[in-house]
């Protein structure tokens, strides 16, 4: 048996700006729909024939980005809407945790404001009567419950409306992205209290960015994109489908971001041809510039840890292409522990014999994660001419969750430089366990003697098995 | 629709509660509290009395003597209805967050906003009372009784207007500025400040278009004129067509209830 049943629905709404009020106040008043005298491009298609069914006592769990439908489909189980097109109905009492104390008056105190909020949510005056001290008592507002509203913090005003929705006792409770209330304390007492619900049979919407809550709570869930079912089923696998379209448009965003970066001023004029002036003077302040130049090159700044991004170098040898290979061909987007190829396309016009590559691997902060070049490791250079291929792999990126921006150069051994990309590309590294810091060194743990831990991984580390690339994970042992 | 109305019986509780926050949350903070209920018509009847009395002296119209006791009667009534009104108008968009987030019967909110104006006028009453007893105005039973009817078709009218406006004013904002005005209009249009004998007989066709001018004449002649209450026809009259504009209001209410969580 379903408690909500959404079948066939599409919602469009009316975009702002253009100005029909009297056109919707007519189709509204002859043919009782809203919508129906809209021009396509004056529409919004918030649902697009979306189906659900949520079966009677299942925790539902609905995600997706901003825009993409999921408060509108609340709202229309909720009955706050109606649907455009298709047919929502819903099984039993319906309590909506869209807006915290909507309906609150600031003027009156805490204790009138529950009775009148909880008549709104269809209790009775009795009923309200009954649960009143539970109700205060879950909110934590005992002292404070004969003061008006207006004198409280949000934090206690979310809190009471958190605690008289639930106490309204609801078959399907509908929750959109409320559980951000309250201190720690009073959050996990949320969660409780879902959990309660769940126990008894309830069944419950929940909309989230949240996706550990959807992982953890919900029996089942949906992704919902621009307004279409994208997925639906076992959370587990909606949340992994959900995460990799979201590294695909990342990976782009970044893509997209770093060739705006390298087409930027500074950085767009190929060394060694014109507007160096503009190239270096964009690039320093004034007092980091040398006093004389190193021959007529570009120049390179004067401190190298606090340069920003750009482009410098005589151009006698050139970096054409740079791009990121993980696993999968070109990518902005790694997990921790994947193998990361950086790949180097050079040009020289003529004959060079003293070269040498470098990259460094820049944090979000700045820091310099890590740095070498070939003349380090002694990888003496020979000659370079025409065009070539440079790739550097690192066979396991061992760096923790976050941004990080990339130096590329060509140079000569004694650091005069040929080509000099500072901090044009960037990557991102995605992990599962929220462990901090920049390097994440291969480890593992061991207990031995009275130390036991629960078999589950992400108890102790916070990533679990098979999310990451298996080995990145850390292990656990016992002896 | 009628199912609908059906359930307007039902929130009769919710309603209760509302009229109820309505009026505590009116007055909380302000030293004098509840009295202002009473001082309020109080302060307004001696502003009209001032000006009406003193600047523009009424001349030969010697039979309005009191001339308060006059000007209440029909002051009084309008307050509440021209304040409902105003109210009735807003009341949609300023509980927006209620329409939007909250499955929540949205005609309740006109329907407080005239019931806490009729408390207002129900407070306002006995003031009328002090006031005939002060002047022994001579009040007859037979006249007396009518008076619950009017109160009646009063409130029947207003809640027919209050719905539309309210209804009216989610699509089109210009409604609450244009009402302001239009009320005031409407205040001079109506013998309220001055008797209907005055008018000539034009005015008089007009003045029996105006609705609430019949329910000021139906106050005066219950409360100020002596003899039997004559405008009893107009009366049920007017009874009948407030009847027909709260069923057309509350249709047009419930035609455009969905529109309201998306325009508000």
């Amino acid at each position: 048996m379903s408690a909500i049943e959404i079948d066939h629905v599409t919602k469009v709404y009316r975009r702002h700006g253009y100005r029909r009020q009297f056109a919707t106040l007519k189709s509204a008043l002859l043919s009782g729909n809203l919508v129906g005298h809209l021009r396509p491009d004056e529409a919004f298609l918030a649902l697009d024939d979306v189906s659900l069914r949520v079966p009677k006592g299942v925790t539902y769990g609905v995600i997706g980005r901003n825009g993409s439908g999921k408060s509108t489909l609340l709202k229309l189980v909720a009955g706050i809407t109606k649907p455009s097109k298709g047919e929502v109905r819903v099984g039993g009492r319906v309590s909506a945790l869209i807006e915290l104390g909507a309906g609150f008056h600031p003027e009156i105190s805490g204790r009138e404001n529950v009775f009148i909020n909880g008549i709104m949510l269809g209790l009775s005056h009795r009923e309200v009567n009954h649960r009143f001290d539970e109700i205060v008592e879950f909110a934590e507002l005992q002292d404070f419950i004969d003061a008006p509203v207006k004198t409280y913090s949000s934090g206690m005003y979310m809190r009471l409306g958190f605690a008289v929705a639930v106490h309204v006792d609801p078959d399907v409770l509908l929750v959109d992205e409320v559980l951000a209330v309250g201190d720690e304390g009073f959050s996990l007492k949320c969660l409780d209290k879902f959990a309660e619900f769940k126990r008894r049979g309830k069944t419950i919407l929940l909309v989230t960015h949240g996706l550990s809550m959807v992982e953890r709570f919900c029996d089942e869930a949906v992704w919902l994109e621009a307004g279409t079912k994208e997925a639906a089923g076992d959370p587990k696998r909606v949340i992994q489908m959900y995460l990799a379209d979201i590294e695909q448009v990342e990976d782009r965003h970044l893509a997209a971001s770093d060739a705006k970066m390298q087409q930027s001023p500074s950085a767009a004029d190929t060394p060694g041809h014109g507007q160096r002036e503009v190239a270096t003077k964009d690039l320093l302040p004034l007092e980091q510039q040398p006093c004389e130049p190193v021959e007529d090159d570009d120049l390179p700044p004067a401190n190298m840890f606090t340069a920003k991004e750009g482009r410098w170098g005589s151009g006698a040898v050139r970096i054409e292409q740079v791009r990121l290979e993980g696993d999968q061909g070109p990518s902005h987007v790694f997990h921790s522990g994947e193998r990361m190829v950086i790949r180097m396309k050079v040009i020289a016009e003529e004959v060079v014999d003293d070269f040498a590559f470098g990259i460094s691997i820049f944090s979000n902060e700045g820091v310099c994660c890590y740095g070498t070049n070939t003349d380090i490791e002694d990888l003496e250079s020979d000659s370079l001419e025409g065009v070539g291929e440079v790739a550097f792999t690192i066979d396991r990126l061992d760096l923790v969750a976050g941004t990080y921006k990339l130096d590329v150069a060509v140079h000569k051994c004694d650091g005069f430089s040929y080509d000099y990309h500072r901090l044009l590309y960037t990557f991102r590294v995605k992990s599962r366990t929220r462990d901090v810091g920049i390097y994440r060194p291969r480890h593992n743990w061991r207990f031995s003697g009275g130390v036991r831990l629960k078999k589950c991984v992400d108890e102790v580390a916070g990533a679990t098995p098979g999310e990451d690339d298996p080995m990145s994970s850390p292990l656990l042992y016992r002896e | 629709m009628l199912s609908n109305l059906a359930q307007l019986l039902r929130y009769h509780g919710l309603i209760q509660v509302l009229v109820a926050r309505e009026l505590k949350a009116r007055y909380r903070g302000s030293v004098l509290g509840f009295f202002w209920s009473f001082f309020n018509p109080l302060l307004l009847l001696l502003v009209y009395t001032f000006v009406f009395t003193v600047i523009i002296p009424r001349g030969e119209l010697v039979d309005l003597e009191p001339y308060a006791v006059f000007l209440f009667c029909g002051l009084l009534p309008w307050t509440w209805f021209s304040s409902s009104l105003s109210d009735g108008a807003n009341v949609l968009i300023i509980n927006g967050n209620l329409i939007k987030k909250v499955m929540f019967p949205a005609e309740v909110l006109p329907i407080v906003s005239v019931l806490a104006n009729m408390v207002h006028f129900l407070f306002g009453l006995p003031i009328l009372g002090a006031f005939l007893i002060y002047y022994s105005v001579p009040l007859q039973l037979s006249e007396l009784i009518w008076l619950p009817l009017v109160l009646a078709v009063q409130l029947i009218l207003t809640l027919g207007l209050a719905m539309t406006l309210a209804a009216l004013t989610v699509h089109f904002r210009d409604i609450k500025d244009l009402l302001a005005n239009l009320l005031t209009l409407w205040f001079f249009a109506t013998p309220i400040i001055y008797p209907m004998a005055i008018l000539p007989p034009q005015g008089k066709v007009f003045m029996n278009l105006n609705p609430f001018a019949h329910l000021a004449i139906s106050y005066q002649e219950i409360l100020f004129y002596d003899g039997p209450f004559g405008h009893w026809k107009w009366l049920l009259a007017l009874l009948g067509a407030g009847v027909g504009l709260f069923l057309l209001g509350y249709g047009l209410f419930d035609r455009l209830r969905d529109s309201f969580a998306e325009e508000v």
